[in-house]
């Protein structure tokens, strides 16, 4: 028996889901998310947090691109299919979901902007976290040290890291400026999945936030030319 | 004269077979001339009936039932000995005790096509105005046909809304049709290595299979009963070239290679030098023992002609729009006769059309077939999807 068939639940999601070994920042998208509405999660992995948000009443469904993903979903009872992305956004109409959620997945994309777009089509909002590669530890190893930043979160080296498109908290805020996406909650988690303090000033998260959390939705004026 | 073989025929299963067809080793659900079959071909059929075998317990809300729609060449013995090769049923790895389809905690029932020949009215039956087998008089059927008539199997035993329509390839065609043609009666589907249209390559080989029966000259115009004789060259190499499309490349290789049959030399002859020769040989002659030719052309047509989209101006996603059937579709890597590109296209319009859908790409060499198989992530797949519907469906863990 492989490691994967040992892995998969033979007793259905309800004996195996434990919310108390969720993730902090699972639980702080799933507060984000208001109970009983229906949620896309684009890059779902192994499926942990839709296991969390249908725990909670959600109507979740998936996309993920690893056929292993896929497969522990399902087998789990999730609803998630095989997909990227970057090209299967396209098939799903607008106003789909309530929350498309894109969780540590914008920096694997190859295209970040027509991603987060799409997102906001799909949803009228959306959930967004990523790496943030404004982390005073990623800035120190490739100021002194010279090389690609690795850490704990983010291991692998530049020449087979799936993470192409690294950004900064304030190359984020950037682009959903530019793209007009307003911006309604933003959280900066510290290394160990802490919120850093609330009042800090952007700066401030750009530097010691090693991930960021968004919540968005449609600025003005793309509701207004619809 | 260079050495030759061909299929061989074994005789007395004709009598077998023709039984089979009147009086099924199945339960049997009459229908009279009062309750016609409508076909869309536009002719009613009646009277006419449908073989089924059941397996486990109905629960008391009726909320437990599972209809297994099989395959081309398969028929209702899912889960047991099968009455004329004797050989256990062809779904054993999902249905039985334990299993995914848990026999002990849904009731399971599985009849066999219209227009098939174990028991369901088809072009062996015999034909109520002439006394003798339909032949080629039997009305060509759809897949819509068939499902029409388990609709009224379904209604005959009482149950409203099935808990899941299960089934792969010409199955799988049917559990899609069903969350189409009846969406409030199925509470989920689970469509297998199949498609919401024939390709044009699949009508091809299709294609294939029938001139082959029709051009033996055994065939007789579909009348060999009455004649006494059997195309079962014609349907052997129908089932050979069929069977080629089964499996892939890299499974006939593993399983084959170039490997001589009980020989080290090639005989320069048509002789099987070949085990893969002799294995497709095998696979026509045991098919012609418990297959009706007549019934083939029928099946094959029906899956030519199926096309969801088609029904709904060319949409697909219209078919689906607003459904509350909760989906989860499969396929296999190696599956050419249904690729995976298929069931994705049926996946984005489920997604387009609202529905709640699971879709996984099972990574195997061993082809379209892999869904008969022992392929363990398949079963859990089915067996998690189908245990997180029944919570959904408020079915208690252990029995009904």
């Amino acid at each position: 028996m492989t490691a994967l068939q040992q892995a998969l639940p033979l007793n259905g999601q309800a004996t195996f889901f434990d919310p108390a070994n969720c993730r902090g920042d699972h639980l702080l998208v799933a507060e984000m998310v208001a109970p009983g509405s229906k949620v896309l999660d684009v890059g779902c992995g192994e499926g942990d947090l839709l296991q969390l948000l249908e725990s909670r009443g959600v109507d979740g469904r998936g996309i993920e691109l690893s056929r292993e993903g896929v497969n522990r979903c399902v087998a789990k009872g999730l609803a998630v299919v095989q997909g990227d992305a970057d090209t299967d956004l396209a098939n799903y109409p607008d106003d789909a979901f309530d929350y498309v959620i894109l969780s540590q997945t914008l920096q694997a994309t190859r295209q970040p902007r027509v991603v987060l777009e799409h997102l906001l089509r799909i949803g009228r909002r959306a959930i967004v976290s990523f790496p943030n590669f404004g982390y005073w530890k990623m800035r120190l190893q490739l100021l002194v040290g010279g090389h690609m930043p690795r850490t704990d979160n983010l291991p692998a080296t530049w020449y087979d890291t799936p993470n192409i498109h690294f950004c900064t908290i304030k190359d984020f805020v950037q682009l959903c400026d530019e793209i007009n996406v307003k911006m309604e909650r933003a959280v900066a988690l510290d290394l160990y999945g802490r919120p850093l303090r609330l009042n800090a000033p952007w700066w401030f998260w750009n530097l010691f936030g090693e991930q960021g959390i968004f919540l968005l939705s449609r600025g003005r004026h793309r509701d207004e030319t619809k | 004269m260079v050495n030759v073989q061909s299929i061989k025929d074994a005789p007395g299963l004709a009598d077998g077979r023709l039984r089979e067809a009147d009086h099924p080793s199945s339960q049997v659900a009459l229908f009279g001339p009062d309750q016609p079959l409508r076909l869309d071909c536009g002719v009613d059929l009646a009277p006419f009936q449908i073989a089924y075998q059941t397996y486990g317990t109905l629960n008391a809300d009726r909320s437990n039932a599972i209809l297994v729609c099989h395959a081309l060449t398969g028929d209702q013995h899912v889960a047991n000995i099968h009455p004329v090769t004797g050989k256990p049923g062809w779904w054993e790895t999902l249905v039985g005790p334990g299993r995914a389809l848990d026999t002990d905690r849904y009731f399971i029932i599985c009849s066999n096509v219209i227009g098939g020949c174990l028991g369901s009215t088809g072009p062996s039956s015999t034909n109520p105005a002439t006394g003798k087998p339909w032949g080629l008089d039997f009305p060509v059927i759809t897949i819509p046909d068939m499902v029409r008539a388990q609709a009224m199997l379904i209604d005959r035993l009482g149950i409203g809304t099935l808990f899941c329509v299960v089934g792969g390839s010409m199955g799988g065609m049917q559990a899609l049709q069903w969350s189409v043609a009846y969406p409030e009666r199925v509470f989920s589907a689970l469509a297998i290595a199949c498609s919401t249209r024939h390709s044009a390559q699949n009508i091809a080989f299709h294609e294939l299979g029938r001139q082959a029966v029709m051009a033996d000259p055994d065939w007789r115009q579909g009348r060999y009963f009455e004649q006494g004789t059997h195309p079962h060259r014609g349907l052997g190499v129908a089932r050979m070239a069929a069977h080629i499309t089964y499996l892939s490349d890299a499974a006939l290789h593993r399983k084959f290679g170039r490997r001589m049959q009980d020989r080290d030399e090639p005989t320069f002859s048509f002789d099987a030098d070949f085990q893969v020769e002799s294995y497709l040989r095998h696979q026509g002659s045991s098919f012609v023992e418990r297959f009706d030719a007549n019934s083939y052309l029928y099946l094959t047509r029906a899956m030519d002609y199926f096309d969801i989209a088609a029904d709904h101006d060319g949409v697909l996603a219209e078919a689906f729009r607003g459904t509350d059937t909760r989906f989860c579709v499969v396929s296999f890597t190696s599956d050419w006769l249904f690729p995976t590109t298929e069931s994705r296209a049926i996946v984005h319009a489920l997604n387009a059309g609202g529905a709640r859908v699971s879709f996984a790409e099972i990574e195997t060499d061993r082809g379209h077939d892999a869904f008969l198989l022992d392929v363990p992530e398949f079963l859990d797949i089915a067996g998690g999807f189908l245990q997180s519907a029944a919570a959904a469906r408020g079915l208690p863990a252990n029995g009904a």
